[in-house]
């Protein structure tokens, strides 16, 4: 399996350039709203025509504008879930899913197909009932279920879980999971939430500004950003701007401090993130006096904030994370951070022709 | 002895101006809430100019266009087809009087239409046409039952367009508006009184139906 979409579109002052292979399993389209994902995903179902591209399905070519090929939705074996999961008001669930069906031209093929995703997603009870009369999580179900039964080649998941409460979110989350391993389908998801991304997805992909700016195995992504925006929506809370000074060191002019890194440093860094949970009173580098600013009790963890000592006027407090039985009662005088979870961050790619 | 004539010539005028218009509004409405934002400027002008208009005037031009000494007039009468002072001009009367409301409407309906809905019924494979009919239909309902109510109401009350051209002839083209009319012109209070009164039942009676209709719908769900 594999998704290769190369494709650019102009909506107004907005300009969408998304260079994206997609080898198989599990990718996340990580970025902010309106940076362009889910119109990614529209042009690949073939709801959004985009100006100029190719977009290749295995050996199947979905969109070339250069051939005029535009496969119309109904032919592109393109599963897409909606946000808001568009199931079809006026009919039942065991309608809707036969609507995922209309492909399969045999009547008794089509309900004993229709019987097994009852099963599968657990649907039978609700079979005779309306989406108006469904949870939340049933009706997510219905919608994968209708999908699913269609036997789509790739499947792709719009922001699947942001019309639900945080509770309902992780439990889903997990069901979800379970469903797309079981099926071994190919998916591409987009969502806001690292969160998310980080705990379905296998690769992820860091958009912004309708531009993919990195896209790697998820864990090695989340330890290394490599831009600004990428360590922002990986959820890093402190970043400032950086200049190299050393093989394995970088200058922080606003927080009037130099650190030390764990990877070489490249000549055209432009700044460095710091995660609130990595500062450590105990670590033996990067050691820098600090002192309070403020503090903020979440449920289960305390933030605190702090400035360095050295650090500019006018320039935000930075946040420390930790868990709230290692709270310390004062506040310790010098805070570190170990060099290798120092992000460096090197500006976006280009584009040469504008 | 009362003759009912007028009850039954406003009923089957506006049944049928009524139908003709739901099966040339949907359609209008339909294409209309596409076309490009210019075009559709235009169009939706034209189209609802009958509604703020007065019917006098819409019966002014129809008559221009329709009347025994004008191209099309004489051209329809060859065929034995002549709208001027006949019952069933008393239907182009209306259906051009009514269409604005139906319309108007439909397009109201098809324009709030969760466009999500028609795109993942594409992905999943289901066609053009079915959707159309199964999904958008149905989802547009409320609305399109609402452009029939107020496009019926509207052809049965229909006054200033049918008087300029089918005129009043009792037994003939006579309908419920032109009656009351010529019944209060003609001093015949009582009468009038008794039209009146017939058309109040029948405007009470619509609008039981529909909201009888609407509650079926809500007991049947389906709305998110």
């Amino acid at each position: 399996m594999s998704l290769s979409v190369h494709i650019e579109k102009k909506l107004g002052s907005f300009r969408l350039s998304v260079d994206l292979e997609h080898p198989g399993g599990i990718t996340g389209l990580l970025g902010a709203s309106g940076c362009g994902k889910s119109m990614t995903l529209k042009a690949i179902a073939g709801i959004e025509k985009p100006d100029r591209g190719r977009i290749v399905l295995d050996d199947r070519v979905l969109f070339d504008s250069e051939k005029k090929i535009n496969l119309k939705p109904q032919e592109r074996r393109v599963g897409y879930l909606f946000q808001n999961y568009a199931l079809f008001p006026n009919m039942t669930v065991e309608k809707n899913i036969l609507c995922g069906l209309s492909r399969e031209k045999d009547k008794g093929i089509r309900r004993k197909k229709m019987e097994e995703m009852l099963e599968k997603m657990d649907l039978t009870a609700q079979r005779k009932l309306y989406p108006g009369q469904l949870s939340g999580g049933q009706q997510q179900r219905t919608a994968l279920a209708r999908i699913l039964v269609s036997e789509p080649e790739v499947l792709l998941l719009d922001e699947p879980f942001s019309a639900l409460d945080s509770y309902l979110r992780e439990l889903l989350q997990i069901q979800v999971k379970d469903i797309l391993a079981g099926y071994g389908k190919d998916v591409l998801l987009v969502s806001h939430s690292r969160d998310e991304i980080y705990y379905l997805c296998g690769r992820t992909a860091v958009m912004e500004n309708g531009k993919i700016l990195k896209t790697d195995d998820t864990k090695k992504l989340f330890a290394d950003p490599g831009s600004w925006a990428g360590a922002e929506l990986t959820g890093c809370k402190n970043i400032a701007e950086a200049r190299k000074t050393g093989e394995y060191e970088v200058e922080v002019p606003d927080w009037g401090i130099r650190l030390r890194t764990g990877k070489p440093v490249k000549d055209h860094v432009c700044a460095v993130g710091l995660r609130a949970h990595y500062f450590n009173p105990k670590a033996r580098e990067n050691i820098f006096p600090v002192s309070y600013a403020s503090e903020k009790e979440e449920p289960f963890e305390m933030r605190i904030l702090f400035r360095y000592a050295g650090q500019k006027e006018g320039t935000p407090d930075l946040w420390w994370r930790l868990p709230k039985d290692r709270n310390p009662r004062t506040m310790p005088e010098k805070l570190g951070i170990a060099p290798q979870n120092v992000l460096l961050l090197y500006p976006e790619p280009q584009e040469d022709d504008i | 002895m009362i003759d009912w004539y007028p009850l039954w010539n406003s009923l089957r005028i506006a049944a049928i101006s009524c139908t003709a218009v739901f099966f040339l509004g949907i359609p209008s409405a339909y294409y209309i809430a596409r076309l490009p934002r210019a075009v559709k400027g235009i169009l939706d002008v034209i189209l609802t100019l009958p509604m703020v208009l007065p019917p006098t005037v819409c019966g002014y031009f129809l008559l221009i266009l329709l009347g025994p000494q004008r191209p099309l007039g004489r051209f329809l009468a060859n065929f034995g087809i002549q709208f001027a002072m006949t019952w069933y001009g008393g239907i182009v009367a209306s259906a051009v009087v009514a269409f604005p409301l139906m319309y108007r409407t439909a397009r109201g309906a098809f324009e709030s239409f969760d466009t999500t809905l028609a795109y993942s019924g594409q992905t999943l494979g289901l066609s053009n046409t079915y959707i159309f009919w199964r999904i958008r239909m149905p989802a547009c309902r409320q609305g399109i039952l609402a452009g029939t109510v107020l496009a019926f109401a509207r052809a049965l009350g229909e006054y200033g367009a049918t008087s300029m051209l089918i005129g009043y002839v009792p037994g003939r083209t006579a309908t419920i508006s032109t009656t009351v009319y010529q019944l209060w012109r003609t001093n015949n209070e009582q009468e009038a009184f008794f039209w009146v009164m017939v058309n109040v039942v029948i405007s009470i009676i619509i609008l039981l139906a529909v909201n009888m209709l609407e509650r079926r719908n809500r007991k049947a769900g389906g709305r998110i």
